[in-house]
């Protein structure tokens, strides 16, 4: 089962290897047992296309969303029948559009708290897409606390013995996330957060959840006043607890909770879009996961790859000024497929891509994300909005 | 005077019996004689001859002396113990024994009930006796409220001792089903309530509380106090089963948590009674079903363990009051539970009281609840409220996109489970009569997947729901997915895709014709005209006959599909008559000439009575273009008319005057005689159209048995109008229909 593996072949390649900071690495874990091998992924491919211009993403223009033009077209139709008009749309033109933004730092995330933000970064969120909020109102958000709070304790102590007067161990904050948003529109994130309750200090948290929409005006355009469009849900926390609030959510507010599963396709577009985001310095890796279906074990290979190689190389594929192109994604993903190829005779496009990790954000197949850096939060979330406006769509 | 029989054995008399004595009771306090004289008196029924034809006639004369001495041992009762002296022990066990036996035996009516509850709780006897009575208290049926209540008024005097009024509460739970209304007692849950206090009572207290309990009940005020209780007394069974049931009406109010693996929360009660109440149970059986439908208590109450979105598909009903307390700001608790003026589902059993109460119908917290229930499609079905229908759209498409098979790995339970879901889906719309938004965008992105086979009926179903719009926009989205699969799949999937999409026809013709009727000028923003809603139609009707040409030609002219493609035309030909729309669309050549040359009968009866009803639409649009001119918009090309002859004028030839093909097709001389039917002008008629060959053999052979050689052409004349009939009266129908339309009696041969 063991691939052949080629070693380092070139003097380029071992010149490389000297340098231990700029040490890509190419690791094919076989069943468990892990091989690292030392190698410079892009030289062939740098050399390659080099013509090409390397181009600034802050000094482009955003382009206008492609689907804003619809609401023109609409006017005077129920949400319903615009909803309907919406999947038509969706339908016809798949998979997704062939052209997005980079991230960027948005203007409107310097009213965001620092602190919450931090809060925010380098946990691990499993993520849900949501059906709009029937009658959700910001002004009740104590309300909510209070009525959650006993619904949790309600559930949890389930088949345990009562011990009345005893207040619940538990405590729910809901918190707004102010500024979270990619357009005035947007509606207000909001935070969810069970605490642990201690007599004497500060409790622990237990879970934590929040909500948001970046950019949802397609979404938006079709629901009508009564519904808030939440439609990203982001849970840390054990699933016990995640489903104990989903199932309140859903009662109290008829709206749906599905988990959001991330394809290799999307996975790619985020290693792209990702990697073309500017950073001032790369604290984490570039490192993709691909995962061969075998039995009796699957096969997963790992291709670590120095960020700022990664740059080089999307830099050199690049062409469009300020925007990810489908072709672009493609060339991107071809050229890291020829380069293991080259080395370990290995067709990378034959096996699923099931992780992406960059400086910016890491994504799992099974929607599972963790964001890295502050500068592009709101840039990695509108995407991931994207993707659970598609799927509650 | 009323008539009132204590006992009988047989049903029929006591169903008489029973009904009278609910009538008796229910007219309320007034008429209410607990004097004996009035209930004295005996008078045969007016029926008594059935009662002498009655087998058990011996059997009733006991009986009757049975009810003597009951009614003494009941008035010696009412009139309480004079003295107690030895003789009047003695006496008064007899008058006891008497009581115990009847009401072991056969129960006691509502008025001795009466009467003696009196007795026991006013004190008149000692406990021993008081026990003895209550012991008794055995229904023949049930109970009438009015005694509860009146007993219960005796408990406060406080003239009897602890262990009667145990011994009471106790009858009352265990006789609970019997009686016969509840509101009254209802009335009194405050004063139940409160006698929870009594530590000797509270068990058997709070199972009657939680035998009466109603939402409305549940108040903060009282949970506080059961809180309380709790406090006191420890974790009492008794004590945790009535909180459950608050929790289960109020779960906002009561956050701590009841153990779930305990089910019996009360000792049984009944157990003193239990032969009675069997007993009891055995007599009403049927009679009496509607007061203990009354008195259900909550099926489930402890729902199902809660699974991450995956209890049930679809989410159980539960009024939405505990939302719309958010909507306020300052709503408390208690003002939301106080605020009982919109009815909650739960109690919404019935239409008449959707009716009552369809202005203030508190809406289900989860939309998608109203699958289940009948009476709120119904609700739906007349309240366009867009939100409504938004949140149902959003739950549907989650569900459908999340159940649905294919997008999981195989999975048989799975699968029966989705199929059941899409067939309540279904009946949904079939009730409502009208397609789920979300359906047909869940067919959007699933028709690509699908591989025609799971679930083939619900998807075919699906699509016949489609709501009427754009075909030419629907049309890339699904049917032109569903077309690849037609024409690679078997004649059964190619005659099932036809028939659905002659129901989905149906479907848009129906809600068209209603649409127009009902505003004149449609708010669709997808087609703004009645034009542009025709060409729609029209386009669907064009699909279909491309479908179903190119089908005929993979399947050989089968005659079988033929039947479902002209099954579709029957529709199609009727449209303006039935419908009221402007629209006829012929069918296409392909299925014309092989319906037409087909060698089956019906398939040619059928087209003759499509050809028809062409004739008849085609005639009356005409008719009604002359009539209004402000139609001529939608005024039928000339090209329609034009065909239509040209079909009408091919079939007379080839049925009627012999002479098929006249315009339009030349066949080149050669092959005909290659084919060696030279005279091929007359081989297509009536006698010797291939699939009425065999018919007018039978003609002949009937008319003349002796004939050696069958001769066709003798069919002529007289013969030809004899065996006109002869074919309509071998239920040729469409050819009747056909000719009689179609052919002028003048032009006959």
């Amino acid at each position: 089962m063991v691939p052949s593996l080629g070693g380092p072949s070139s003097k380029r390649d071992r010149m490389h290897v000297n340098s231990p900071s700029k040490q890509p690495l190419v690791t094919a874990a076989v069943g468990g047992q892990q091989l690292y091998i030392s190698q410079f992924p892009c030289s062939h491919h740098t050399s390659q296309i080099k013509t090409m211009d390397p181009y600034n993403a802050s000094e482009s223009t955003p382009r206008q969303s492609a689907t804003s033009g619809l609401k023109d077209y609409f006017i005077g139709a129920t949400p319903l029948q615009r909803r309907l008009e919406s999947v038509r749309k969706q339908v016809s033109v798949l998979p997704t559009p062939s052209r997005r933004k980079i991230p960027q730092c948005s203007q409107l995330q310097e009213d965001v708290d620092p602190q919450k933000v931090a809060f925010l970064l380098h946990k691990q969120w499993t993520l849900y897409s949501l059906t709009p909020l029937y009658k959700f109102s910001y002004t009740n958000l104590k309300e909510y606390s209070r009525l959650l709070s006993a619904f949790i304790a309600a559930e949890k102590q389930k088949g345990l013995a009562v011990e009345v007067g005893e207040d619940f161990n538990i405590k729910v904050i809901f918190s707004t996330l102010l500024g979270m948003k990619g357009t005035q529109r947007d509606p207000e994130a909001f935070l969810v957060q069970i605490l642990s309750k201690s007599q004497n200090r500060e409790g622990k948290v237990l879970w934590t959840g929040w909500f948001c929409c970046i950019f949802g005006d397609s979404l938006l355009e079709t629901v009508s006043e009564d519904f808030t469009c939440l439609p990203l849900f982001l849970a840390n926390g054990a699933e016990s607890n995640t489903a104990i609030i989903g199932t309140w959510f859903q009662k109290t507010f008829d709206c749906y909770f599905s988990p959001l599963a991330i394809n290799a396709f999307n996975l790619s577009w985020m290693a792209a879009m990702w990697t073309a985001c500017k950073m001032d310095h790369y604290m984490a890796t570039t490192e993709f996961f691909w995962s061969v279906p075998c039995s009796p074990q699957s096969l997963d290979i790992s291709y670590a790859i120095h960020p700022e190689d990664a740059k080089a190389l999307w830099d050199s594929v690049h062409k469009t000024p300020g925007e990810v192109t489908q072709e672009e994604v493609d060339l991107f993903m071809d050229c890291l497929y020829s380069h293991f190829h080259r080395h370990f005779k290995i067709h990378l496009s034959a096996t699923r891509l099931i992780r992406v990790s960059t400086p910016v954000a890491s994504a799992h197949t099974n929607g599972k994300i963790k964001i890295l850096c502050h500068k592009y939060l709101i840039g990695v979330l509108a995407y991931l909005t994207e993707l659970a406006i598609f799927q509650i769509e | 005077m009323f008539l009132y029989r204590t006992y009988t054995v047989m049903s029929p008399q006591k169903r008489v019996k029973n009904s009278q004595a609910q009538k008796r009771t229910s007219q309320g306090r007034n008429t209410y004689q607990t004097s004996l004289s009035a209930w004295k008196v005996k008078e045969k029924p007016s029926d008594s001859n059935i009662w002498k034809q009655n087998p058990v006639e011996a059997h009733e004369h006991v009986d009757d002396q049975a009810e003597d001495t009951l009614q003494m041992a009941v008035g010696y009762f009412e009139k309480g113990p004079i003295k107690t002296s030895q003789r009047k022990n003695t006496i008064l066990e007899k008058h006891l024994k008497t009581v115990e036996n009847v009401a072991w035996i056969n129960g006691l009516a509502p008025e001795t009930i009466d009467i003696l509850l009196n007795v026991a709780l006013s004190g008149k006897f000692g406990n021993a006796i008081n026990t003895r009575i209550l012991k008794c208290m055995i229904p023949t049926t049930l109970i009438s409220e009015d005694s509860v209540v009146k007993a219960i008024s005796w408990l406060c005097v406080g003239k009897c001792s602890g262990n009667t009024k145990v011994l009471f509460y106790r009858w009352l739970v265990a006789m609970f089903d019997f009686i016969d209304h509840k509101e009254q007692i209802n009335l009194l849950y405050g004063f139940f309530f409160a006698s929870l206090q009594d530590d000797a009572l509270c068990p058997y207290v709070c199972h009657l509380l939680y035998l009466l309990t109603k939402k409305d009940n549940v108040k903060p005020f009282r949970v506080r106090k059961l809180l309380d209780l709790q406090a006191k007394m420890g974790m009492q069974p008794h004590l945790q089963a009535l909180l459950s049931l608050y929790k289960f009406f109020a779960p906002t109010l009561i956050s701590v948590s009841l153990p779930i693996r305990k089910k019996i929360y009360f000792k049984n009660s009944k157990d003193l009674w239990d032969s009675a109440v069997l007993a009891v149970r055995l007599r009403n059986h049927g009679h009496f079903s509607e007061p203990l439908k009354l008195t259900l208590v909550p099926v489930d109450l402890h729902p199902l363990k809660r699974k991450w979105n995956s209890h049930s598909v679809i989410p159980k009903l539960n009024s939405g009051s505990y939302t719309k307390g958010h909507g306020k700001k300052e709503m408390s608790l208690s003002d939301h539970l106080s605020c009982n003026r919109s009815l909650p589902l739960e109690q919404l059993q019935s239409f008449p009281l959707l009716l009552q109460n369809i202005h203030c119908l508190e809406l289900p917290s989860q939309m998608g609840s109203v699958l289940n229930s009948s009476l709120l499609l119904h609700y739906i079905n007349c309240v366009r409220d867009e939100s409504l229908l938004l949140r149902l759209y959003h739950w549907l498409s989650q569900i459908l996109q999340e159940e649905c098979i294919w997008y999981k790995m195989n999975d048989y339970e799975h699968g029966k489970k989705f199929t059941n879901f899409l067939d309540t889906i279904i009946r949904a719309e079939c009730f409502l009569q009208e397609g789920f938004y979300s359906c047909e965008a869940f067919l959007y992105k699933s028709i690509p997947l699908w591989d025609g086979l799971c679930c083939r009926s619900q998807f075919l179903q699906l699509v016949s729901w489609i709501p009427f719009s754009s075909f030419s926009e629907v049309k890339p989205l699904l049917f032109d997915h569903l077309a690849q699969l037609f024409f690679t799949s078997t004649i059964y999937f190619k005659c099932s895709v036809l028939h659905s999409l002659k129901e989905l026809l149906q479907n848009w013709l129906l809600w068209l014709s209603m649409d127009i009727h009902m505003k004149p000028t449609m708010s669709s923003p997808l087609e703004t005209t009645l034009g542009g809603s025709m060409n729609s139609v029209a386009t669907l009707i064009h699909y279909v006959g491309w479908l179903s040409t190119t089908a005929m030609r993979l399947e050989n002219n089968s005659t079988f599909l033929l039947h479902f493609v002209l099954d579709f035309y029957k529709k199609v030909c009727d449209i303006y008559i039935n419908h009221d729309l402007p629209l006829v669309v012929l069918l296409p050549p392909g299925i014309f000439y092989a319906s037409l040359l087909s060698l089956d009968t019906s398939i040619l009866n059928q087209l003759c009575y499509i050809m028809h009803r062409y004739h008849k639409n085609l005639i009356a649009a005409k008719k009604n273009e002359l009539v209004q001119k402000a139609k001529s918009e939608f005024s039928f090309s000339s090209k329609t008319c034009q065909q239509f002859n040209h079909y009408l004028t091919t079939m007379v030839g080839c049925l009627w005057t012999s002479k098929p093909f006249e315009k339009g097709i030349s066949i080149d001389p050669k092959i005909l005689e290659k084919s060696g039917v030279v005279k091929f002008k007359n081989s297509l008629n009536i006698v010797h159209h291939p699939s009425l060959l065999s018919y007018a053999a039978t003609f002949v052979l009937q008319e003349s048995p002796e004939e050696r050689t069958i001769n066709m052409s003798s069919i002529q004349g007289k013969k030809w109008n004899w065996y006109l009939d002869y074919l309509f009266s071998e239920g040729l129908q469409g050819l009747k229909f056909f000719i009689r339309s179609s052919i002028h009696h003048s032009s006959v041969p």
